[in-house]
């Protein structure tokens, strides 16, 4: 009798120790961890950050060799090569060069596709039969402009092609709108939009999941906090709004590697006076963005064959992981700006050199 | 023996024959299914499960309970296109919403865009009201005290709160909690994050207040039965007034450890209070968020409830002209 009761106890012990640690592998991050503190002592405004996981990212997001840099003197390149509509500012040497690592960073590969010939039709560099030719004409003025108008988000760092393309044709981390889940038809199923998956651009949480047709893609008000103590007539944002708007406070966490106190004190998200100052560079971001799909790619659509789409025929758009890939800065702060002083806005070049042309 | 008062089963199982409990009172449905002995229920509790008693508020609760649970089953299972191994996969996922804002306080509005949850919230809430009018008879009929009913009425209150009274106070039902594990979870953040940190609302602070008082009573009452389980406290009726019993050590235990004790009586007043001021104190500070209060921070910090830190004043674009 002694001996079954003690059994029986100890069994019991055993068996929910064995579930709860069974089910405490799945959470554990072995330690060291490391914290930052971020904003005023007692706040928590920490970072964690696991050393290993840094690393594994670190070696994740280097910039690729700086090479040479070019003379800017000499022949400008719309006087030296036929069709420079966007580069003809830069000296033949800076040109040549910009376009050497425009092959090392969009088409690496060793293949008839790649090369030159993924944007330029074989044996003739002048000719514009070939889309991505029109493509990447584009994406160079969007390189210049975030490098100018947008240095409000892009500082001293600054961007190139790289920091999106990675050596990939297509950015490995894109978006289009999604496929509309009808397969309830008529139950609830599609009440408010694609929500209540695990969805992947808001860290497997049930959010609405693309938070980037309306954050990304349309001018959708961000703000949901009251500011006013009281309710006010305009203050009616709705509790389905503020879970889209989490959406994308999930996809910017995540995209960037950080928790919510990087930008903001979470005791109060909206107030701009305890927020750190990483916040107004994403608030920034999220205008560029803004920018970027409405003003570069989308218009592009005509221009891209159904493979480079969407399943809704939409192009493939930029959010913040495009970029950053879970970097707070894309390639860690690599700096851009500097090394390819190619890639900033043509007015900018127009005063530290002749120009001719 | 060191273990014989501390374990987590009971360790005798005491059967006599199986007891059909009081007669009933005229008027009263006849219980039904005899039941019989679980070993492993009496590990737990009393191994006599059965007889049950249905009655008419019994079997009208099972019934629109069932209702609300196969019209949110039968949404969840539409939303992954009828297929029972996603239906499995993403289950804590799944979620049955409210009806969408533009619909307001509706009634009639399409069954995808909210009709769905307004049946199935009205088919649970009568449910759980037909329960309760059960438990208040059940009690009745026993001739006990309500005590029980009215600890679930202050439960219903907070669940009545979310569904229905605030998003009426507010026009619109697309304020109340959807019908799902993750959603509901998700809901309870971005309510907090929409009203401006639900943390600075006293009456979210009162029901905290409560829930952990309740759970260190239930500590404290649970902790001290168990030990003076050596001199049988379990069975503290009979022992209460008597001098060196279980129940007068169990008693002499706390008034020398912080010079006051409660009564075999007044403890589970104690419990009563707290469990119940829970969700009523919970049920208000969800009442008045969005109603009368907009920014629990900012209310907050106007009467100077918060400390205020040293700004590290980054500017708003808004009001800097950088943006818009």
């Amino acid at each position: 009798m002694r001996w079954n009761s003690t059994n029986t106890t100890l069994i019991g012990l055993a068996g929910i120790g064995a579930v709860i640690g069974f089910g405490l592998l799945f959470t554990f991050e072995r330690l060291p961890i490391d914290t930052v503190q971020g904003g005023f002592r007692g706040t928590s405004m920490g970072q964690v950050i696991n050393p290993r996981t840094a690393a594994v990212m670190a070696a994740r997001n280097v910039a690729p060799p700086v090479p040479e840099a070019a003379d800017p003197g000499g022949d400008r390149a719309s006087a030296v090569f036929e069709n420079v509509q966007v580069l003809g500012h830069l000296s033949v040497e800076q040109f040549n060069r910009i376009m050497q690592v425009m092959t090392e960073w969009i088409y690496p590969n060793e293949n008839i596709a790649e090369g030159c010939n993924g944007c330029h039709v074989p044996g003739n560099f002048a000719s514009d039969d070939i889309y991505t030719k029109h493509v990447a004409r584009r994406m160079l003025q969007m390189t210049m402009s975030l490098n100018g108008t947008w240095q409000t988000h892009t500082g001293e760092v600054g961007v190139t092609c790289y920091t999106c393309h990675r050596g990939n044709a297509v950015p490995a981390y894109v978006w289009s709108a999604p496929v509309p889940n009808t397969a309830g038809g008529g139950f609830a199923a599609v009440a408010s939009g694609e929500q209540n998956r695990p969805g992947r651009n808001v860290g497997l949480a049930s959010l609405p999941n693309d938070p980037f047709t309306p954050y990304l893609m349309g001018n959708e008000e961000i703000r949901m906090q009251g500011r006013d103590q009281h309710p006010r007539a305009e203050s009616r944002q709705s509790i389905q709004q503020t879970e889209w708007n989490y959406g994308l406070m999930m996809h910017m966490s995540t995209s960037l590697g950080v928790n919510c106190t990087f930008c903001h004190n979470s005791r109060a998200f909206s107030n701009w006076d305890e927020s750190p100052p990483q916040r107004l560079t994403a608030w920034h971001g999220i205008r560029m963005v803004r920018d970027i799909n409405t003003n570069y790619i989308e218009p592009l659509r005509e221009r891209f064959p159904a493979n480079r789409l969407g399943p809704m025929g939409d192009t493939l758009k930029v959010n913040c992981t495009t970029c950053h890939q879970g970097a707070y800065e894309p390639l860690y702060g690599a700096p851009m700006r500097v090394n390819y002083p190619e890639l900033l806005p043509a007015p900018q070049r127009r005063a530290e050199g002749p120009r001719q042309n | 023996m060191a273990l014989e008062y501390q374990y987590l089963f009971t360790r005798i199982q005491v059967r006599g024959p199986h007891y059909k409990g009081l007669p009933l009172p005229a008027g009263d449905d006849t219980r039904t299914n005899d039941g019989g002995f679980s070993h492993l229920l009496g590990k737990i509790g009393d191994a006599q499960f059965g007889p049950f008693y249905l009655g008419t508020y019994g079997v009208l609760a099972l019934f629109f309970g069932f209702i609300a649970f196969e019209i949110i089953g039968l949404n969840m299972l539409a939303s992954v296109n009828w297929n029972p191994m996603l239906f499995v996969r993403d289950l804590f996922w799944l979620s049955l919403d409210p009806p969408l804002p533009q619909h307001g306080l509706k009634i009639f509005m399409p069954l995808a865009e909210g009709g769905w949850w307004l049946l199935a919230g009205f088919s649970l809430t009568l449910s759980l009201l037909l329960w309760w009018a059960r438990s208040y008879a059940r009690a009745r009929s026993l001739g006990l005290g309500t005590h029980t009913s009215w600890a679930f009425a202050a439960a219903l209150w907070l669940f009545l709160v979310l569904g229905f009274i605030r998003p009426v106070f507010m026009g619109n039902w697309s304020e109340a909690v959807p019908f799902g594990i993750f959603s509901h979870l998700d809901w309870t953040a971005a309510f907090s994050i929409r009203y401006g940190n639900l943390f600075y609302n006293p009456f979210h602070a009162l029901s905290i207040v409560f829930l952990y008082g309740s759970v260190l009573l239930f500590a404290m009452h649970g902790a001290t039965i168990l030990a003076v389980g050596r001199f049988g406290g379990e069975r503290e009726v009979e022992q209460a007034y008597d001098r060196g019993t279980a129940m007068e050590r169990a008693g002499l235990f706390w008034r020398w450890t912080m010079g006051f004790n409660a009564t075999s009586e007044s403890i589970h007043r104690w419990a009563w209070w707290f469990a119940v001021l829970t969700p009523i104190t919970g049920g208000i500070g969800i009442l008045v968020t969005g109603t009368l209060v907009d920014n629990w921070y900012l209310w907050a910090m106007d009467r100077g409830f918060v400390a205020a830190y040293p700004p590290i004043a980054t500017p708003d674009p808004y009001l800097t002209g950088a943006g818009r």
